[in-house]
Formats: C-alpha cells, structure tokens, sequence
C-alpha cells in the first residue's frame, strides 16, 4: 500500500464516514454545528472581536440585536461596568473552552489508563487501584474542589483543567475495567492470545476498537461535566479573576451588578447562562452521533 | 453472610481511607483560622491589627495544635467517639456537631424531595416513553429532557430566583423560612410553619427537579425497551398475564433495577453539588455551610462537614449493594446466573 493510498483510506475513514454519519443523524448535525461555532469563537474570535474594556461605554444599554432596526453595535447589550458583553462573551469561550478540553483529555486518559491496568493485570494491583477509585469517589467532588482552588490559585486555564480532573476519572475507569475483564475472556482476544501475538497488539488492535465509542462519549461527558465545574466555581469566586470567563459574568451579574433583582438589567444575567447552555446542548446532541462514528456494523452500511 | 462482612469492613476502611485524603488536603490549605479571624474582627469591630489578632488567639483557644500527625491522630481519635472538634467562625466555640445536626435536616429536606420528585416522575415517563417509542409524544420529550439535561442545575437556580423570586415575586428569594413563620411555631401554629418551610424550598427542589428529570426518564426509557424486547415479556403476554401485571411485575421491576445504584449513588452528588444551591438561594445547609467553614479556613467545620457527606455516600453505596441483592431474584438466589 502506498502513502497516498494511505492517506486516501484515513481520509475515508475518518472523515468521510463520520461526515456522512453526522449528516444522516439530524441531532448530532445540529450539535456538530453547534460545537464547531463555538471552537471558532475560541479561536478566531478574540483575533476578530475588540479586548472587552470596562468603563468604554454607559452602563446597562439595551441588546441592540433585538431593538427595531437591529443593530450589532452592542448585539447583546452592555454590562455594570460598560463594557459589551458580546465581547465579553466571545473573549470568555476561549478560557472556557480550555478548560473544558484540557479537563476531558486528562480524565479520559486517566481513566483508560487506570481502568486498563487493573483490568488487565489484575490481582493485588487491581485491587489497589480500585480502591483508590473507591475512595476517590466518595469525597464529595464539588467541595473538594473548592478546597483544591484555594490551595492552587491560579487562573492558568491549564491548571484549572487539570484541577478538575482530580476526581471525576473514577466513573470511567470503573466502567472500563470492567468492559476490559468481560472482553478479556472472549474468543477473539483467546484467539490472539494463542496466536502469539504481543500484548499491544491485543490492547491496540483487539480491546481498544470495542471501547472507542464508549471511550469518545465518555470524553465528552467529562467536558460537560468540566464546564459544569468549572463555571461553578467561577460562579463562586474562588478562583481568581484574571481571564474573561462565562462563570465569573455570572458572578458578576449575580452579585454586584444584582442583575436578578430588575427587569432592566436581566440581559446581563443571560448572556452569559445562553452561552453555557448552547455549549452544553451542542455537545450533548454531537454525542448522539459518537456512537455510530465507531461503530463498525452502521459504519460499514454507510459505506 | 461472610460477604456482608467483607463489605461492611471494606467500607469502613473506605470512609477511613477517604478521611485521611480529605485531612490532608484540607490541611495544605494555606492561611490560618486565628489569621481569618483576625481579618473578620478587623473588619467588624475597625481593630488594629494587633488587637484583633489579640482577640482572635483569646477567643479562639480551641485551633489544633501540635504537629500535624499529633492533630491526625487527635483529631481521628474524637471523631470515632463522636466528638467532631468545635467550631471558630460560628460563634466561636459552637461544638461543630451542633452546627451539623443543625443544618443537616434542611438540606436532606431539598435533596431526598427532589431526588424523590425527579426519579418518580422521570421513571414513569421514561416507561411511557418507551412504550410509545418512535411517537411524536416520545421525540419531544426526549428533546426536551436531553436539553434540560445539559444545563448545570444553578443556572436553572439563578433563573427560578430572578423570575419566580425577584420579578413575581411568587416564591421567598433567601432562607429557610421566615422569622413570622418562627414565631407561629411558638405559638402551637405548626401547620403553618410546615406550609411556610415547603414554600421556601419549592424553588430549590424545583431546580434539582428540572435538571435531573431528565437523566432519570432517558435511563428508564433506554432500559425498559431492552426489557421489553426480553423473551420472558412475550412468554408472559402469552400466557395471557393481565397487561397491568406485565407493566409493573415484569417490565417495571426489572427495567428500574439498573438505575437503581445511580439512584443511590446521586445522593452524595446532589450534597455535594448542594454547596452551589444553597449559595444561591442563602439556604442554611450542610452546603452553606461547608462554604462559609471553606472561606472562613474553619478547620473543624470543614472537616465535619466533608466526613458526614463521606459517610452519607459510604452508607448509600453500602445500601444499594444489599438491596441490590435483595430486588434482584438472580441475585438473590445465590448468582446462579454467573
């Protein structure tokens, strides 16, 4: 097989298929549109969008978008502090985004790996490892959380991702440890195993493809999840507040702008949830789709 | 009987183990009590530095001392004999189990009613979901699930607070109940303090409810059409078993057994996730007051409030374990279907 032959088959592979997946699936369309707006946002947005700057504009104006003759001066109006909120909003996803990101590959990785290891090698091992998730698990995530930002302190998107992937790999690696014991015992791994062939082999080419799917919803569930954190302890003030970030406008507007208390300042609030929720929708109806991408009988009728 | 052993020691070392994590990290918190105090009197009372610092260290004789493997020991040992220290931001020197009994029935109230409301209704849903999969009835409640699923439950908190609170005006925007209703109670009115209490805590179980619906309908759906494609339904309709008995012995029974161990397991989350709620709402719980101990480096406090959730979740894991075995007649039965 040639290189372009190779390439042609990858492409095939992993983007034509999964393409004509998505456009065949009306809900994980919607939701991959969705997704891939939002990535924009992050990454061309802050190059295209003015630096949010407080005390630019008066306070409070009004969404423009939704005035007659809508505008885009101010599409989403202008916040406590004058600055656009649009702005705001668009210099914010990239935090967020970050985070949400760093935090679903460190925890799918994390749980893979700790639920493979256990699975596979069993024994005392096994057992140390699943306590440690027992363990984990119980400790109330959220609180724990909170401690864990009042000792790290910081505003690095980074770390604050890898900070929330403190104990949210448990789940997953319960649940691949035990996919890895079932598939351990089936034919076709037996059949390997007599085959002489190496121990990646097995992992790689044998166990793995049966997880994948898993593995990818599991990935976006630990993004969910880390925007659900993350927001919250923004929310909360106790991370610091050096970034643009959705969860800090919602602190913002809940507390000093007291944006809950008068109709006329209810823009502020739910910019900010609007943008929350849209992000959590689209990856939740993208993950519809997750399954069918790997999976090999609807992938092969595709074809 | 030998396994229930097994378990039971298994959890407690569990608690124990999780304990010691929680001592440790709570411990690398930097700042310390009698410094946060000083800060609070500084601020309260216009002090200067020197004599609030003064009045924190009098009024505060109860912050550990000694190295930190001395506080471990010490404080592991009281709490195993139900001493859980006493607290230095609540008026100082409150016994942090007073505080905790104080606050626990408040947040258990919100929690078990939604996680009630929630599973009830979503479970039932989730049945006639499936029952009538593929319908125009079944898409658009699994629209409308999969969006309320994926908003975090103190957004739907802030929006039920701005809307039915501070703009109707319809529902109490902070607290657990008011003052009037207090003084009623005083008087023999418990009627309505009950009526007063429900009323404030409509809103937070309202944004429990709204959000975890979903995840309960769409587990029930998803299970009860496996269920339903089971062999022993069709021998079961065959044997001219009334529908309403195949709809709650057969299909019910065995499609709500897979939930069940999230069931028990969304307890501990929901306390967790309670720190969030009752910020927003100024609720007077375990979560409030988990965040109040955090802010204030109130170490007892803390402590006692991370452990009680650790437990709680030990206990409810525990539970479902047993009564797993106890619903379910495979396992019942001794595994036989291994």
């Amino acid at each position: 097989m040639s290189l372009s032959q190779g390439v042609r088959y990858a492409i095939h592979d992993w983007v034509i298929v999964p393409g004509k997946i998505i456009v065949h699936n009306k809900k994980a369309l919607v939701g991959f549109i969705i997704v891939l707006g939002y990535i924009l946002m992050a990454t061309i947005g802050p190059e295209v969008t003015p630096y949010p700057q407080t005390y630019k504009y008066p306070r409070y104006i009004k969404p423009t978008l939704f005035k007659w003759p809508p505008s885009l001066e101010h599409p989403l109006g202008t916040d406590y502090f004058g600055a656009d909120i649009w702005d705001e909003i668009v210099w914010g996803s990239r935090t967020v985004l970050i985070i949400a990101f760093t935090a679903g590959i460190v925890t799918t990785l994390i749980g893979i790996s700790v639920g493979m290891i256990a699975g596979f090698l069993g024994g005392r091992i096994d057992s140390v490892l699943m306590a440690i998730t027992d363990i984990l698990m119980t400790i109330p995530g959220l609180p724990l959380l909170i401690v864990l930002a009042t000792i790290i302190k910081t505003s690095n998107p980074l770390v604050v991702g890898l900070m929330l992937s403190v104990n949210a790999w448990t789940g997953l690696a319960r649940s691949i440890r035990s996919a890895v014991l079932a598939l351990k015992n089936t034919d076709f791994v037996e059949a390997a195993r007599v085959l002489g062939l190496p121990f990646y082999h097995i992992v790689f080419r044998e166990i793995m493809p049966n997880l994948m799917s898993f593995i990818a919803i599991n990935f976006i569930f630990a993004t969910i999840g880390a925007i659900y954190g993350s927001v919250g302890l923004y929310f909360l003030g106790v991370l610091p507040f050096t970034a643009f970030n959705w969860g800090i406008m919602l602190n913002m507007a809940y507390s000093q702008a007291g944006a809950h208390e008068s109709l006329a300042t209810i823009h502020y609030i739910l910019a900010p949830i609007m943008a929350i929720v849209g992000l959590q929708l689209g990856l939740l109806l993208f993950s519809y789709a997750v399954d069918e991408i790997f999976n090999p009988r609807i992938r092969t009728e595709i074809r | 009987m030998r396994w229930i052993y097994k378990r039971l020691i298994v959890a407690f070392l569990t608690i124990y183990f999780a304990m010691t994590f929680t001592f440790i990290v709570i411990k690398s918190m930097p700042g310390d009590p009698i410094e946060a105090l000083t800060q609070q009197f500084v601020r309260q009372y216009y002090m200067s530095y020197e004599e609030a610092r003064a009045l924190a260290e009098s009024v505060a004789p109860f912050v550990p001392k000694g190295s930190l493997l001395e506080q471990y020991l010490s404080y592991m040992a009281k709490f195993f004999r139900g001493d859980f220290g006493v607290s230095i931001s609540v008026s100082t020197g409150t016994p942090v189990s007073k505080i905790l009994a104080d606050a626990i029935p408040w947040t258990v109230l919100v929690v078990a009613s939604a996680l009630l409301i929630s599973f009830s209704l979503g479970t039932l849903l989730g049945m006639a979901m499936a029952y009538r999969h593929g319908t125009r009835f079944d898409s658009a409640l699994l629209v409308t699930f999969s969006i309320l699923r994926s908003i975090p439950e103190y957004i739907v908190a802030i929006l039920l607070l701005s809307i039915l609170g501070f703009q109707l005006g319809w529902f109490p925007v902070r607290g657990r109940y008011d003052t009037w209703a207090l003084e009623a109670l005083h008087h023999g009115h418990v009627l309505e303090f009950i009526a007063n209490v429900l009323w404030h805590a409509t809103l937070p179980i309202l944004a429990w409810v709204t959000t975890h619906i979903g995840g309960w309908a769409l587990g029930m759906r998803g299970s009860t059409i496996s269920v339903l494609g089971e062999d022993f339904i069709g021998y079961a309709k065959a044997r001219g078993i009334p529908e309403r008995r195949i709809i709650t012995r057969y299909v019910g029974r065995n499609a709500i057994l897979p939930l069940f161990t999230s069931f028990m397991l969304s307890i501990g989350f929901m306390f967790g996730g309670s720190i969030i709620i009752e910020y927003i709402f100024s609720y007077q719980g375990v979560g409030l007051i988990l965040y109040q101990a955090i802010e204030n480096r109130d170490w007892f406090l803390m402590l006692g409030a991370f452990n009680i959730i650790i437990i709680a979740v030990v206990i409810g894991a525990l539970l479902a374990d047993l009564l797993y075995g106890f619903l379910d007649p495979r396992v019942r039965r001794g595994g036989g279907y291994s």
